[in-house]
């Protein structure tokens, strides 16, 4: 069959866009390879590592289980609109870094897209929160312990 | 792993919806949450020739309370779960939304997806069962409704037919002095139930068993309605030996197949275990209140 | 030196890129015109190839290209051999590596059958229902026993059995001490490691450039130096036309070290055919199949003890799972052969295995790389020594420990590095001890029996291993102070999350009086360092990191005698600090580093004989032999008697890797092995029928631990300093997963009394349906 071809107009990280795009294309794709945002990574297409995370209107989804096609008329927020303009760290990165949460950085950008909008509906919660939150994420590398110590220090500093 | 070619419409009217289903039949689905059906679409396990987006069918997501409890089959997971009011009036579906995979998918999925999806193992569709729920079915040039029981008829097969689409769920109200109890063992919370049980009961007077039900996920290639093995606490106050009746009964009772994770004489021993705490959970819920 | 970042815990230089996902992973790499491979993998274990025809997939509109086995022609070969085997006295050794497209016979689901090359990835994947394919199923080999014994189907035919390999090892005299000794157990044990499932699959992008006559290859390899030269060969090129660049890479754990898979030999030839860059990436689904495994071992262990639980001797007859082609050697096995003998003296010993050929994917190391089932057997008897002596399980470890004046210590047989086991230093009582305080082991019976007496069911467990680690053969680096004043460091392996960039830049600075921020360090280029082994077997920062140390003393020396002529003095009266070389005692007599890095480079004045320009160093360190660390692991756990339910209320890990470079990343390392290895002996299994077929090969079924799996862990460490390398460091990498089964298998068994209800846990993985099946016909 002929490509079936949609125009598609979409808000990422406050920049709108509008692509044409073949039905069939996950957004997972079009965002790491349409729109050179490749900061969201791909891991498993089947819904269950959560590397692919990002935020449709503030609430964290698997990338690699929406199309394209679905993200019209959408606000999308991705790793790459985290940190502020001028290059400073959100409060998660941050404490990622000092909590050395991070280590091959493959899973972190799935990671770091749940947690803050975690923090943002959940300002205080407790080490077992932290861990249920985090458990759609698959990290292979840091066996989470430093990834939770990162995530509870970044509520206390958010809440000010 | 990426999708086979298909036509995408996306809609916004219930019409529209049932008109193409109607014209297209089983070489078209229905795109709710998706997330059931695009991870079956990147494996190519399903390869349909279109599909057709309800997502923007507003008119089939929303609870409504009115003397039932109806919820529109767009219903996301995560909506039910931030509804207050509703994990009050269905605590069993409330319990069980933690453990039904992770936030993610809840901001995504549907209730009416995954009851249409069907999967042996899935929390809802025993849920649904326990509950008595009834479903409206509607097409283009008919509805219909139907029991739960009726609804599911064996692994990923539902009675729907290949123009329908499953719009609401209704649920009768919670008699008084009603406990309720989900229970699961998975291997990691958010897993496909190794088994699940959805057990409720209802007390008189006197504490005594008036109504019981206890469905079971994950044993069958259906939700497996086991309250049959559970009429002995019917005038009886559920104790610890009526209870392990129960269980015994119910390991006669169910025929899982085994999987990947549990043998089938595993899940028979657990769906006994989760019988009795489920039932005593929900016994004590009723007794000393919520 | 000065030792200022050692043993910090300095926050990791790479940090930020992979924070902003800025960071360059192999599918961000885009290249006009690049075109997408897919591959059609065999779906049967076994099979004769009657046909396989890409003629319709040519004709899919944007399709390029099609390839089989007989369109390579000379090309086509099977690999090199990766390790050869040991030279150990009688060994059998078939090799048989693995193929680029299979031709005449399938060996293992998942073996490729052809290639297509598209304008994308979903089109090359619609190309795949295309071809036509005709195999013709024969009897797959999958389990060991059945696949040794007359009549089996052959995985090789020319073979003439299905054995990959025969290794017999012995020292001393196992007979006479088991005809000595007053106690004799035997057990037969299973034990399944899994696969590495690193959230980055694997890639390939081969680009190459007619004009330039130059290809460069992006690769998620371990080993950018050995694919670059293998590579380079096979495609008839000289070594300086082939690039290979490791990019940053999602995880590795050991089969990103295994090399020439099909798709790296594959996609450089067609990007030379097709004149285009041509791009893989190895999806999901794929990874269960096409990249490798561990497996299963097969143990008849017998332990002969004295009465009071001394090891006489050990005696021990394997069978191991190879997989469908022998590229890796032994190396796993010999791994088990080896760590089997632990921290423990054991005077005698005779070990034999059998490698076997199985239709399944091939069997190359995953972090522990087979030390995982030595150490299994060993510990496990250990525990079923203790019930029948009536010693407690710590204790019985604690009278075999080798005592620390007792090295170096020779256990004579032969090692992965081909040189006979030695462990270089160790002190193991205070390791164990430690480990025994830190989990509350005196205190834990009353905590048990208090808990019991509320329905509770607590257990603990105790596990001891070594590691041997730092192998050689050699890594290069080489270090430069550029005219900024900040430090480029460059070397040969690869990085896939250890922290390469901050700990190798740690060492430089401690050398160079720089900031560490300051120290630039590029891995896995074979452009910016030419020569290396890889990233494996815990020896990056041993080996690497003692190759950087060299090079950055020598630039060091360069800088103070040039700063010495400079301001005419002895070098002895320089300091060197800031990023300045002063004279001790006057600050202000300072030149900076960039600017005798200028002075060394001049534009006029030759640069006199015998020196170079620069302040720029290029070193190797090679051991010998590997360095042994060591550690304990306990745990206590909760279960449920009823749903054999599992949760750890507590795991304490020391470990013992000599000098810490950086703890942080140290305690990253041992956090994550701990938790590969919790997935190891109670989540992960691959199931396969007795066709060869996974039956679990999804995420959603093949069970990696998430953050409610694991627990917080506890970490202490002590320092024995490795006498084999001038840091005295050993390796860490692949410590925290190692003893995670018998841990389990101890602290279960001690939760349920399986010891004394009759119930023997002999195998890993286990699950709570598994011990419900074990424990069914219990005798209470």
């Amino acid at each position: 069959m002929d490509d079936d071809r949609h125009d598609i107009t979409l808000t990422v990280n406050g920049t709108p866009y509008t692509r044409r795009v073949e039905s069939r294309l996950l957004l997972s794709d079009f965002l790491r390879h349409d729109l050179a945002l490749a900061g969201t990574h791909v891991g498993c297409e089947h819904g269950v590592c959560g590397a692919c995370t990002i935020l449709l209107n503030g609430e964290p989804v698997r990338s690699c289980l929406m199309l394209a096609v679905q993200a019209n008329n959408q606000k999308i927020s991705t790793i790459e609109g985290l940190a502020s303009k001028d290059g400073s760290y959100h409060p998660l990165q941050q404490a990622m870094h000092d909590h050395h949460g991070v280590q091959c950085g493959y899973c972190t950008p799935g990671i770091l897209m749940t947690m803050s909008a975690f923090l943002h509906d959940n300002p205080s919660p407790n080490e077992d929160e932290v861990r249920e939150a985090l458990s759609g994420n698959l990290c292979r590398c840091t066996g989470y312990q430093n990834i939770v110590d990162a995530v509870m220090s970044a509520a206390t500093q958010m809440r000010g | 792993m990426k999708p086979a070619p298909f036509k995408y419409i996306a809609v916004t009217s219930l019409e529209h919806a049932l008109a193409l289903k109607a014209e297209h039949g089983d070489d078209a689905r229905f795109l709710a949450g998706g997330q059931s059906l695009i991870p079956a679409m990147n494996f190519r396990l399903a390869r349909p020739a279109i599909l057709i987006d309800i997502n923007g069918i507003g008119a089939l997501a929303g609870v409504t309370f009115n003397g039932t409890t109806r919820i529109g089959a767009l219903t996301r997971y995560r909506a039910l779960q931030r509804d207050p009011a509703f994990s009050r009036l269905v605590p069993l579906i409330g319990e069980a939304l933690p453990h039904i995979a992770h936030p993610q998918i809840r901001n995504r999925g549907t209730i009416g997806g995954n009851l249409s999806h069907a999967d042996p193992a899935s929390e809802l569709p025993a849920i649904a069962l326990a509950l008595r729920a009834r479903f409206r079915v509607q097409a283009a040039k008919h509805e219909r409704w139907m029991e739960a029981s009726d609804f599911f008829t064996g692994a990923l097969t539902t009675d729907l037919r290949s123009d329908e689409m499953l719009t609401e769920i209704d649920l009768p109200s919670q008699r008084s002095r009603t406990g309720s109890c989900f229970m699961e063992i998975a291997r990691r919370r958010g897993d496909f139930a190794i088994v699940g049980v959805a057990a409720q009961v209802t007390l008189g007077d006197r504490n005594e068993c008036t109504d019981v039900r206890l469905v079971f996920c994950g044993v069958g290639e259906t939700p497996v309605d086991a309250s049959p093995a559970a009429a002995i606490l019917i005038g009886h106050a559920p104790t610890g030996e009526n209870l392990r009746d129960v269980a015994a009964s119910v390991r006669k009772m169910v025929e899982p197949a085994g999987n990947v994770h549990a043998t089938a004489d595993y899940q028979c021993h657990i769906a006994g275990i989760l019988a009795e705490r489920a039932l005593q959970a929900a016994n004590r819920r009723v007794r000393d209140g919520r | 030196m000065s030792t200022r970042t050692l043993g910090e815990p300095i926050k990791r230089n790479e940090d930020r890129r992979l924070l902003t996902g800025q960071a360059l992973f192999i599918d961000d790499i885009e290249l006009p015109g690049m075109l997408h491979a897919a591959l059609m993998r065999s779906q049967v274990a076994h099979a004769k190839i009657l046909k396989i025809d890409v003629s319709r997939a040519l004709q899919r509109p944007g399709v390029v290209a099609a390839y089989v086995a007989g369109d390579l022609g000379d090309y086509w070969q099977p690999g090199p051999i990766l390790v050869p085997p040991p030279p150990i006295e009688g060994i059998i050794f078939h090799e048989r590596t693995q193929v680029p497209l299979a031709k005449e016979k399938v060996r293992h689901v998942g073996e490729p059958l052809a290639i297509v090359i598209a304008e994308s990835r979903y089109i090359a994947e619609d190309a795949l229902d295309d071809i036509d394919i005709d195999l013709e199923p024969l009897p797959a080999v999958v389990d060991l026993e059945e696949g040794l014994s007359a009549g089996s189907a052959l995985v090789h035919e020319d073979v003439g059995s299905n054995v990959s390999a025969y290794v017999r090892q012995a020292k001393g005299n196992y007979a006479s001490a088991a005809a000595n000794a007053d106690h004799v157990l035997k057990r037969r044990f299973r034990y399944e490691h899994g696969i590495s499932s690193p959230i980055e699959t694997r890639g390939v992008v081969a680009h190459w450039d007619g004009r330039a006559g130059q290809m460069t290859i992006w690769d998620t390899t371990q080993a950018p130096v050995f694919v670059r030269n293998g590579l380079a060969a096979m495609l008839g090129l000289n070594e300086r036309q082939v690039r290979v660049i490791a990019p940053f890479v999602g995880g590795g754990f050991g089969p990103k070290i295994m090399m020439f898979y099909p798709e790296e030999v594959l996609l450089p030839w067609i990007s030379i055919k097709l004149n285009r860059p041509i791009k893989w990436i190895e999806d999901r689904l794929e990874h269960f199949f096409a990249t490798t495994h561990e497996r299963g071992q097969l143990h008849d262990a017998e332990i002969a003890l004295s009465k009071d639980g001394r090891i006489l001797g050990i005696k021990d007859v394997f069978l191991h799972d190879g997989g469908a082609y022998d590229p890796y050697g032994l190396t796993v096995p010999i791994n088990s052969q080896c760590t089997l003998l632990g921290p423990y003296v054991v005077p005698n010993y005779d070990s034999t295995f059998t490698q076997v050929f199985t239709n399944l994917p091939i069997v190359t190391p995953y972090r522990g790389a087979g030390r995982q089932h030595g150490v299994f057997v060993m510990e496990r008897l250990l525990d079923f020594a203790a019930h029948e002596l009536n010693l407690d399980p710590a204790e019985i470890r604690r009278r075999n420990l080798i005592p620390p004046d007792a090295f170096p210590y020779k256990n004579e047989i032969i090692y992965q590095d081909f040189e006979p086991l030695e462990y270089d230093s160790g002190n193991y009582e205070p390791v164990l001890d430690m480990a025994l305080e830190a989990i509350g082991y005196n205190e834990f019976r009353q905590e048990q029996a208090a808990a019991r007496a509320q329905g509770r069911h607590l257990g603990i467990g105790v596990a001891c291993y070594v590691e041997g680690t730092g192998i050689g053969p050699y890594e290069g680096a080489k270090v430069q102070v550029q005219s900024n004043g900040k430090v480029s460091v460059a070397t040969g392996i690869g990085t896939q999350g250890q922290g390469h960039f901050t700990v190798f830049a740690q060492i430089a600075a401690d050398q160079l009086g720089v900031r560490v921020s300051d120290v630039d360090v590029v891995t896995g280029d074979t452009d910016q360092f030419y020569w290396g082994a890889g990233t494996f077997a815990s020896r990056g920062a041993v080996v690497a990191g003692n190759a950087v140390n060299e090079a950055a003393k020598v630039v060091r020396k360069k800088a103070l005698k040039l700063a010495s002529d400079l301001f005419e003095c002895s070098e002895e009266d320089l300091v060197i600090d800031d990023g300045k070389v002063s004279i001790v005692g006057i600050p202000e007599k300072f030149v900076k580093l960039g600017d005798l890095a200028n002075q060394a480079n001049p534009m006029r004045g030759a640069v006199e004989p015998g020196t170079e320009p620069g302040l720029e160093s290029t070193q190797y360190f090679g051991p010998k032999m590997g360095a042994t660390a060591n550690g304990v692991h306990a745990m206590t756990v909760e279960m449920d008697p009823e749903t054999f339910d599992l949760k750890i209320l507590k795991y304490v890990v020391v470990h013992d890797c000599g000098t810490v470079i950086n703890p942080m990343i140290l305690a990253g390392q041992i956090h994550g092995g701990v938790a590969q290895g919790i997935g190891n002996a109670f989540y992960e299994k691959l199931l396969f029928d007795d066709r060869g077929q996974l039956l679990n090969a999804s995420l959603a079924d093949y069970l990696l631990p998430t953050a409610l799996e694991v627990p917080r862990m506890e970490l202490a460490h002590t320092v024995t300093k490795s006498p084999l390398n001038p840091m005295g460091i050993k390796g860490a990498g692949e410590a925290g997963a190692i003893p995670g089964g018998p841990l389990f298998a101890q602290a279960i068994e001690d939760a349920l009394d399986l010891k004394d209800r009759g119930v023997e846990l002999l195998e890993i993985p286990l699950s709570p349906s598994r011990l419900f099946e074990l424990t069914r016909y219990a005798k209470r």
